[in-house]
């Protein structure tokens, strides 16, 4: 293993290690769910993949051992984690949580009264 | 109103094949390598509530028509049958045997009668699982 595939490595997984903490200040001042999920699911979702990518390299490089789980786990969280968030985000849409009060833009409500009028209009 | 669950059945379908092949996948590599027959089913199994929760118990019971009781029964016989056979060999109960077999495309490949155990093994746990879900799901 050569000193500059070391040195690249290690970058990778700082930066996967910063997106994870990135995550969690978004987490944390942002101020309401849907920010947060907005947060939570994309950078959390490239911190581990980056975090992921750089052990598959390392053991690759290092021990020539190529792991089919890693790959198989990169593209399982890739596939998960925003669907994740969406459901989450969806679940509390339902239930009423409140939007940030500076909200401007709501289109799922005009777009769910349009639905309930057409329905209406059918019957 | 009846919301639309598109997204989670669409990667639902495509996830539970990742599942259940990494399942597989464990349930083989128990011998040398961590894995085996209770985490095996355990994965099996949370597939099958992936999709449970993805779709309805009623759609459920359509692809897999399979009392679950049965299925932790069949894998507590074929464990019992494994222990029991090693008898009529002469040598004590639950002994298992090792060699290596040519097989037609995976060439020589270590067999070992503890993986028909295992097997037991894995048939209860997703039985099991799957049973303590289902009746848990249906009463209102």
């Amino acid at each position: 293993m050569t000193e500059t595939i070391s040195i690249f490595i290690g970058v990778i997984v700082l930066l996967g290690a910063l997106l994870s903490l990135i995550t969690t200040f978004g987490l944390i001042r942002l101020p309401d769910v849907y920010c947060r999920s907005h947060a939570a699911s994309k950078s959390a979702t490239l911190g581990v993949l980056f975090v992921l990518v750089a052990a598959l390299l390392y053991f690759w490089i290092k021990d020539g051992f190529f792991s089919a789980r890693l790959v198989l786990g990169i593209i399982f969280v890739f596939i998960t984690s925003p669907v994740a968030g969406h459901l989450i985000s969806r679940a509390a849409y339902y239930t009423n949580v409140p939007l940030w009060d500076k909200t401007v833009q709501d289109d799922l409500k005009t777009k769910n009264k349009q639905k309930i009028v057409k329905e209406i209009k059918n019957s | 109103m009846k919301v639309n669950d598109m997204i989670l059945q669409t990667v639902t379908t495509l996830l539970s094949f990742i599942i259940l092949i990494f399942s597989v996948y464990l349930f083989f590599a128990g011998h040398y390598t961590p894995g085996g027959g209770f985490i095996g089913g355990l994965m099996t199994s949370s597939a099958l509530v992936l999709i449970l929760l993805a779709f309805d118990l009623k759609t459920f019971k359509k692809i897999f028509p399979i009392n679950f009781l049965t299925v932790a029964a069949t894998g507590l016989l074929i464990s019992i049958l494994t222990g029991v056979a090693a008898l009529f060999f002469d040598v004590p109960y639950l002994t298992h045997t090792f060699d290596y077999v040519e097989l037609p495309i995976l060439g020589e490949t270590a067999l070992t009668s503890t993986l028909i155990f295992d097997l037991g093994v894995y048939l209860v746990v997703v039985g099991v699982a799957m049973t303590i879900i289902q009746t848990i799901g249906e009463s209102e």
